[in-house]
């Protein structure tokens, strides 16, 4: 993957596989430490799967047994000094984190890329899910609720390309 | 800068509108978007697709959706448009220009972009 949003795309599709109908994507950086957590409220895992699941030979794909989602997530964080944790619950709070972190001045640390062209893509592929994205930078805070957005638009559905120009450019050009 | 009032505005541009939709969705574009795809480039691809249905006044007639790994990791970028009474069309090694082609002549049009597809691709 060539940006982390490429990657952040990728992991939040396997909550939306799992079902899940809140998807919080948070990005925060400070102290020249990125981390980035994928939280959902989805089935959640065993704890096999979870001990085994940055194995590309662990996958929840039909079309052969190999994926390489999490194991590519762990290999940017881990060659850019950071870490990459899972964790799983199938209880009553049932739901999945996947935690990793970067050292941004690593020279291995790849760049967080199109994180907005992620989002909407992420909302045109599952309007009926709640996302809410909170990248919290130097630069000050940029957020997208779903939700609230829902509100605001009623029927109108959040794939409606109009609205996903409007989420592009406020995720690119925040408001003050 | 954008607001939520500008939310309000495309909601109030968009009530009318939503209500009389009846969105036939007769064409079916669908783009692999599992790792493979992801990886590949499919990101910019479904963007460019979006944005020419959506240009060229498609919507009614052409829904743009995601899929997950379709099996042929080596051809992705991949989007496959579904239309009844039709074969399938699986158009491989996608680019946002060839999205755009694809939309103008075959969404649009309704002429295959023969090059573009997996039958072609297999045959160079």
């Amino acid at each position: 993957m060539k940006e982390l949003s490429l990657n952040i795309l990728d992991i939040a599709k396997n909550s939306v596989k799992a079902k899940a109908t809140r998807i919080e994507i948070r990005i925060d950086e400070t102290d020249g430490r990125r981390t980035l957590t994928i939280r959902d409220n989805g089935c959640g895992m065993p704890p096999e799967m979870v001990a085994t699941v940055t194995d590309p030979f662990t996958t929840s794909r039909t079309t052969r047994p190999v994926g390489m989602g999490l194991p590519l997530l762990k290999l940017a964080a881990e060659q850019a000094g950071g870490t990459l944790t899972v964790t799983s619950s199938q209880g009553e709070d049932h739901g999945t984190v996947v935690t990793a972190s970067f050292d941004m001045n690593n020279i291995d640390c790849v760049p967080l890329g199109d994180y907005a062209g992620s989002m909407v893509t992420l909302i045109q592929g599952s309007p009926e899910i709640d996302f809410s994205f909170h990248y919290h930078r130097q630069e000050g805070d940029i957020t997208l609720d779903t939700a609230q957005m829902r509100e605001i638009l009623g029927d109108v559905p959040l794939d409606t390309p109009d609205v996903l120009v409007w989420v592009y450019e406020s995720l690119t050009e925040p408001a003050e | 800068m954008k607001t939520l009032a500008e939310l309000q505005a495309i909601r109030d541009r968009m009530k009318d509108s939503v209500t009389m939709r009846s969105g036939t969705g007769e064409i079916r574009a669908v783009v692999g978007m599992a790792t493979c795809g992801i990886a590949a480039g499919a990101r910019p691809v479904l963007a460019a697709l979006v944005e020419e249905v959506n240009r060229l006044g498609l919507t009614d007639k052409v829904t743009v959706t995601q899929t997950g790994c379709i099996g042929i990791c080596r051809y992705e970028p991949i989007v496959e448009v579904y239309q009844a009474d039709k074969e399938k069309v699986t158009y491989v090694k996608m680019t946002p220009e060839k999205a755009r082609r694809i939309a103008e002549e075959h969404l649009q049009g309704g002429k295959v972009v023969e090059e573009y597809t997996i039958g072609a691709a297999e045959n160079a």
